[in-house]
């Protein structure tokens, strides 16, 4: 089977490396390699082979993160929110460093039809286990889990994990 | 020993803290592992420095040792001085000379020797190429002061020095003079500022080139050398308040928006070159951050123009 590829996009490389490191570690039956980007559009390559998935990080830290996403967002193919693009916001753990609401990225992730996950990437466990889920996601995403593709599995975690806007 | 010189072992060790004691009496490292052992650190303070001074009389210990102590107290004791700063600046036309400490710790000493005769001058070298010099001054008649002296620190790979010591200000020509036969040197250390790349080749980074062109602006900015050491900054704005939005209450207004904005950092300029590479901030930073260095001052009142 072709490798899994996913794409993680933030500005800060640091995080981006660090969760591209707990992927690697965590299981996954089929073969991963992750791409790090600061931005879309990424530069054109020749030879670039299919992403199955695009995490959008966003620090919540950083106006310049959300900025930068927000950005890129508009370089992305329409057909990717179909299932194969998440986000996923960091650091709503220290409340008091914040400088993005948490509503700001619930608003986007909704307006983009797509979900939304929260995890201190600083924090090593949490970070693991947000690896493994994106690894599982990513694998789902990829076609290689008989029975479950991008478009199910996205109506399947809108009901739970996205409460609409109404209810907020 | 000489009278003054053992009240004067007294009156240094008898400054220094008993939480501090040992450490300090380490890092002066006059007094071996053994003969500190032998000094029962339970009883009263002052029977502690006696025994002490009697150690440091077996060690036939000398003012220059004295001199040593009492700068690692002033070390440790730093942040209780109020020092200030020169910038040495060159004259058109010199050269670059390569910088040789031992050289110029000789040649300081001997016009300050030559200028004054009755002086003290001692040397410690410290972190990041730094020299603390303690200077005890005297008179054509009168022996050096040993309790009143001068520091000065100056960080030899930069043009800077600091002072601390009224009585200094008579004498702050003099000083020049011994820094003027050395020019600073910017003879630089080599350092990376590299990122951490993983080189796991099943992480694939895009934006290579972004990447390169950050590291490459930033080292233009900051050079390739460790930065001085600085703990803030200061902006204070009277510019008028701009704003996107159309509208607004304080869009409106005539009069300049009186606002202060403080960084503060334990090594501000450090942390604003890796501003860029961790992607936290676009490269180039504004320059009204990175001129602190050149323009050698962190005070910076910022007007309309």
């Amino acid at each position: 089977m072709p490798a899994v590829v996913p794409s993680l996009v933030g500005t800060e490389d640091a995080l981006l490396q660090q969760l591209a490191d707990s992927m690697l570690k965590a299981d996954c039956t089929s073969e991963l390699k992750v791409h790090l980007a600061r931005s879309l559009p990424l530069p054109c390559s020749v030879n670039r082979p299919r992403i199955d998935l695009i995490v959008f990080v966003v620090n919540l830290h950083s106006k310049l993160s959300l900025q930068s996403v927000e950005e890129s967002l508009c370089h992305l193919d329409a057909a990717f929110f179909l299932g194969k693009v998440a986000f996923l916001a960091t650091g709503a753990g220290r409340d008091s460093h914040c400088s993005i609401h948490r509503n700001t990225v619930v608003k986007l992730a909704h307006t983009y039809r797509s979900p939304l996950l929260f995890c201190d990437l600083e924090i090593e466990d949490f970070r693991a286990a947000m690896a493994q889920r994106l690894v599982r996601l990513l694998q789902i995403c990829a076609g290689h889990v008989p029975g479950v593709s991008a478009l199910n599995l996205l109506s399947l975690m809108r009901g739970s994990e996205n409460p609409s806007l109404e209810d907020l | 020993m000489d009278e003054t010189l053992a009240e004067f072992f007294r009156r240094t060790i008898l400054k220094i803290p008993m939480t501090e004691m040992m450490t300090i009496l380490k890092t002066w490292n006059f007094l071996s592992e053994n003969q500190l052992q032998t000094v029962n650190f339970r009883q009263r303070k002052e029977s502690i420095v006696q025994d002490l001074v009697l150690l440091c009389e077996e060690n036939h210990a000398s003012l220059n040792d004295a001199a040593h102590l009492d700068i690692i107290y002033t070390q440790f004791h730093r942040h209780q001085k109020i020092w200030d700063v020169f910038q040495m600046s060159k004259a058109p036309g010199d050269d670059i000379d390569l910088f040789d400490m031992e050289q110029f710790k000789s040649s300081f000493k001997k016009i300050l020797q030559r200028a004054l005769k009755n002086v003290t001058v001692s040397f410690r070298d410290a972190e990041e190429n730094s020299v603390w010099i303690r200077i005890a001054w005297g008179t054509q008649y009168k022996k050096p002061n040993q309790y009143k002296p001068a520091y000065v620190v100056y960080y030899s790979q930069t043009p800077y020095a600091f002072t601390s010591s009224s009585r200094l200000k008579s004498n702050l020509p003099l000083l020049g003079q011994s820094f003027e036969t050395h020019n600073c040197t910017t003879s630089l250390q080599e350092g990376s500022l590299g990122l951490d790349i993983n080189m796991d080749s099943r992480i694939i980074h895009e934006n290579k080139v972004e990447k390169e062109r950050v590291q490459r602006v930033t080292q233009e900015i900051f050079g390739d050398y460790p930065q001085p050491r600085l703990e803030f900054a200061q902006y204070k704005l009277e510019t008028k308040f701009k704003s996107d939005l159309n509208g607004g209450i304080l869009a409106e207004r005539e009069e300049p928006l009186r606002c202060l904005v403080k960084f503060s950092s334990p090594h501000l300029l450090e942390a604003l070159k890796s501003l860029a590479p961790a992607g936290i901030a676009d490269a180039p930073l504004s320059p009204l951050l990175t001129c602190i260095p050149n323009k050698g001052k962190n005070y910076f009142k910022i007007r309309d123009k």
